[in-house]
């Protein structure tokens, strides 16, 4: 096997450097000591030595390259007895320490034409190679494997980190053990805040994350992450509802109170009754499309955002439907809620009108479709008819997962709420 | 008189107490043992150690008596018994000199003196002169073990009644014995005088005997007992004891009727009760309850500073629990990485009667009382060629696994050596093997451990040898 000359190292803190100068040529022999080359550094030439006798077989890097990472192979030497057939196998099997992974050869043979790519490369495959191992027991694979819970997420209390049965039944029940590290680790991009904050001294006061905040960041940035979201939004003119509302509190005698959020539940769940390609969930095999409108509404705590659930709300009146929200958004604010109350749902409604935003993209909340972003009502100047009046208007944005809500689908859904938004007389057809 | 000032001060020498000592002074904390007997505690002086240099001389008497099955010939074999005893009292003497080179060895200073709790992190230390010394200490142990119990009516007389103190340094070979209890401790006795020719009876209360075992297993242990010639009643109770002269009418009562067995000594073998009198837990926040001390997941006790381990601080009654237990509670005072509380369910449990038993984890049972979907293995000592060869073709190797996730739940031995092979499924349980870690490792031909083997093979329906 012919024997690798590596780019050497001359001073701890070099990576790279420049190939000035061969000094042999290929064929040339050589003895141990011989000068074969010169090397600049950013801030000196020094001279290259051989460490092995043989023949120059074949110089990899042509004089004149620069960027040339530290441990690339420069050259081959035969060995004697060796000709120049053993050459074509040397340069794919490095015998190089492991400092060299089997990237560098590569790059360097390209280098005299792309010296950039030569940097990178040496650095980076170890780190991604030690990122991937994942250290668990056996019953704790096996156990993660039929939850369906990720490894990755899981940080292990065993030995050495290991992860070990116990931490993978805390994720899975988003109990207290493994959990904090489990869901700030996706949550949280780049350097950990804690650690910088705490070496740049910065003051801080720390606010324990509860259960729901956990999992919320979580499910979060896993949706972000994971569902290809687009936005849709429509402006929705509200006077006809507002005029509605009017007329319908004041004869309830105190009976409800309707607000502008309950016809937006009523209209989504018409809109999704009347055209139930907008009621559904991605899966592998299957889109599901529901058959029931039940409008997970998000309601913010105390405690961190949660989203009561209107089952069934194509079957139910706007009273009814907004008697149901006033008790869940009040037990949702009490943290009295049963969990049938929040989980499932089949579409999500969030709306920061109240506040006065003008408009907002929400994050899809899985396994569902869509969620829609309310805005506040105001009043605007629109062209009616060729001239300007004040309206009552509310931009709403529709967050779709792509996947089984398309541009289309999504579109014409909105057409759907604008008409009953607009006309709220067409949802007592 | 100057007070002594320690970091940690371990009241008890056996083997919870010693071994968290040693490991106290590792760590490098100036560490003191308190022991008003013996170092070694009762495991090493009149227990688990004695008695199987007691068993050892009762094993080799067995095989001198069935030495024709081996093609030998050993006329009239015959025992010296007052020679089986020094021999047992000097493995024990060893040994004890042993943990005493240790702890010196490891800087740890020795009190040969009783000692009781103070409050404050003060211990008082009453030494055999009775003169009397404070030490004062940031971390107290209490690894002052347990005694035998004592039943009203069946009240140990060291003459007639005997508990194991007695039963390990007999002056004289009982021609019948009857024993009190078939735990570890009773069987064991039971094996050793009935291999050296007494008869025995064993009158257990449960309705099979060591019912800690897999009732399986129970279920072989007595055939094999009752086939040696020793006598087992079940659910049955000694409900009083007559003296004689030299002998002792039982009275013992089982489906209503009272039965009067004659013998010339009784062990009483009732289990065990922790020492908890007289250690000073009234000058404490220490919490009792059933008679144990109250500790939190790493042997902590309701006053700061001081911890409880072995023994004392309840079951299982066991050697190595103790051991394991006072390292993890010495290694949590010290601040190291990655200590983890004892897990109870894996540790295992030894008898070392002829046949020996030995098991861990969750027996078939109780697996499925706990909602376990089981899958079980068995494989029996006939099946197996090193066995045979041995002479030791009876026992049985078998395992419950946890069908839904392949944990092994427990496992389950008797038969020769079992004790020594139990560690294997400690190991796995440990690293939480499934059944294919098991599957996948190579046993080694011809051993008895490759039963373990087969019989989780056996309970995926892929035993081999069977």
């Amino acid at each position: 096997m012919p024997i690798q000359i590596l780019m050497p190292a001359l001073s701890p803190t070099m990576t790279e450097g420049t190939l000035a100068k061969w000094i042999k040529k290929e064929g040339d022999k050589i003895k141990a000591g011989e000068v074969i080359a010169e090397i600049e550094t950013d801030k000196a030439t020094m001279e290259v030595e051989a460490v092995d006798e043989g023949v120059l077989g074949k110089i990899l890097v042509a004089a004149g390259t620069a960027n040339v990472a530290v441990n690339a192979p420069i050259a081959l030497i035969l060995e004697d007895g060796e000709d120049a057939s053993a050459l074509s196998a040397a340069p794919s099997t490095p015998s190089a320490p492991p400092a060299a992974p089997q990237a560098a050869p590569q790059a360097s043979s390209q280098a005299a034409a792309a010296p950039q790519s030569v940097v990178s490369a040496p650095v980076a495959t170890p780190v991604a190679a030690s990122g991937h191992r994942v250290f668990a027991s056996p019953l704790a694979r096996r156990i993660a494997a039929q939850k369906g819970v990720d490894l990755k997420t899981i940080a292990g209390s065993g030995p050495h980190g290991r992860i070990v049965k116990a931490d993978v039944e805390a994720a899975k029940a988003g109990g207290p053990v493994a959990t904090p590290k489990a869901a700030s680790a996706p949550t949280t991009s780049g350097p950990d805040a804690k650690q910088l904050a705490d070496m740049l001294g910065m003051a801080y006061t720390e606010i324990p994350n509860n259960n729901i905040k956990k999992v919320t960041a979580r499910r979060l940035t896993e949706a972000k992450q994971t569902i290809p979201h687009f936005y849709l939004s429509v402006d929705c003119v509200l006077d006809n509802l507002l005029a509605a509302r009017a007329a319908m509190n004041e004869a309830a005698n105190g009976a409800y109170k309707l607000s502008v959020n309950d016809f937006i539940i009523k209209a989504n769940a018409m809109a999704l009754k009347a055209y139930p390609a907008a009621n559904t969930s991605w899966t592998d095999d299957a889109v599901l499309q529901y058959t029931h409108a039940d409008i997970s509404v998000a309601v913010a705590t105390p405690n961190g955002l949660i989203t009561p659930i209107i089952k069934a709300a194509e079957t139910k009146s706007i009273s009814e439907i907004s008697n149901e929200m006033k008790d869940l958004a009040k037990r949702a604010k009490d943290g009295k809620l049963k969990p049938v109350e929040f989980q499932g749902g089949t579409f999500s409604i969030s709306n920061l009108g109240m506040f006065g935003v003008k408009n907002f993209q929400a994050i899809v909340n899985p396994p569902q479709s869509c969620i829609m972003a309310v805005g506040a009502g105001e009043e605007r100047v629109v062209v009616d008819d060729g001239k300007m009046v004040v309206r009552t208007v509310m931009t709403v944005t529709l967050s779709t997962d792509h996947r089984s809500v398309d541009g289309a689908v999504g579109a014409e859904y909105l057409q759907y709420f604008k008409k009953f938004i607009e006309n709220p007389v067409l949802m007592l057809a | 008189m100057t007070e002594q000032n320690f970091d940690v001060v371990v009241i008890g020498g056996g083997p919870g107490g010693y071994v968290a000592a040693i490991r106290a002074a590792q760590l490098g904390m100036k560490t003191a043992v308190v022991e008003a007997n013996h170092l070694g505690g009762i495991c090493l002086n009149w227990g688990c150690i004695p008695t199987k240099a007691l068993l050892r001389s009762a094993e080799v008497y067995h095989l001198m008596s069935h030495a024709g099955e081996y093609g030998l010939a050993c006329e009239k074999p015959s025992f010296d018994l007052k020679k089986i005893v020094e021999r047992s009292r000097g493995v024990s003497k060893q040994l004890a000199a042993g943990v005493a080179h240790l702890l010196k060895k490891n800087k740890v200073t020795v009190f040969d003196a009783y000692g009781r709790l103070q409050g404050k992190g003060k211990i008082e230390i009453e030494k055999k002169d009775k003169s009397k010394e404070t030490l004062s200490a940031k971390h107290i142990i209490l690894a002052t073990g347990a005694r035998a119990r004592v039943l009203p009516g069946l009240e140990p007389d060291g003459k007639l009644v005997w508990t194991y103190r007695e039963a390990m340094v007999p002056e004289s070979m009982p021609k019948s014995l009857l024993v009190i209890g078939s735990g570890a401790i009773g069987i064991e006795f039971a094996s050793f005088y009935r291999t050296l020719g007494a008869d025995v009876t064993v009158v257990e209360v449960m309705d099979r005997i060591m019912p800690v075992e897999d009732e399986e297993i129970s279920g072989l242990a007595k055939k094999a007992f009752e086939k040696q010639g020793m006598k087992i009643l079940t659910s049955a109770k000694v409900v009083k004891l007559e003296k004689g002269a030299d002998n002792v009418t039982c009275h013992v009562e089982s489906n209503g009727k009272v039965e009067k067995i004659t013998v010339d000594r009784v062990i009483a073998a009732v289990g065990i009760v922790a020492n908890i009198e007289d250690i000073g837990l009234a000058n404490t926040k220490v919490k009792t309850d059933k008679g144990q001390i109250v500790t939190g997941k790493y042997s902590e006790t309701d006053e700061a500073g001081v911890y409880a381990i072995g023994d004392v601080a309840g079951a299982p009654w066991l050697a190595h629990k103790a051991s394991h237990e006072g390292i993890i509670c010495i290694e949590k005072i010290a601040g190291v990485k990655d200590v983890h509380p004892l897990d109870k369910s894996g540790i295992p449990g030894c008898t070392y009667a002829h046949p020996q038993v030995a098991s861990i984890g969750l027996t078939e049972a109780k697996a499925k009382a706990a909602g376990y979907d089981v899958k079980v293995g068995r494989f029996p000592f006939m099946g197996n060629g090193k066995a045979i060869a041995l002479g030791e073709p009876e026992g049985l190797v078998k395992t419950v696994f946890d069908a839904k996730t392949g944990a092994l739940l427990g496992a389950h031995m008797i038969g020769a050596e079992v004790t020594e092979m139990i560690q294997g499924f400690a190991i796995g349980k440990t690293l939480e093997a499934t059944e294919l870690e098991f599957m996948h490792t190579v046993f080694p031909h011809p051993t008895l451990s490759e039963m373990m083997h087969e019989s989780v093979l056996s309970a995926y329906g892929k035993a081999v040898h069977f």
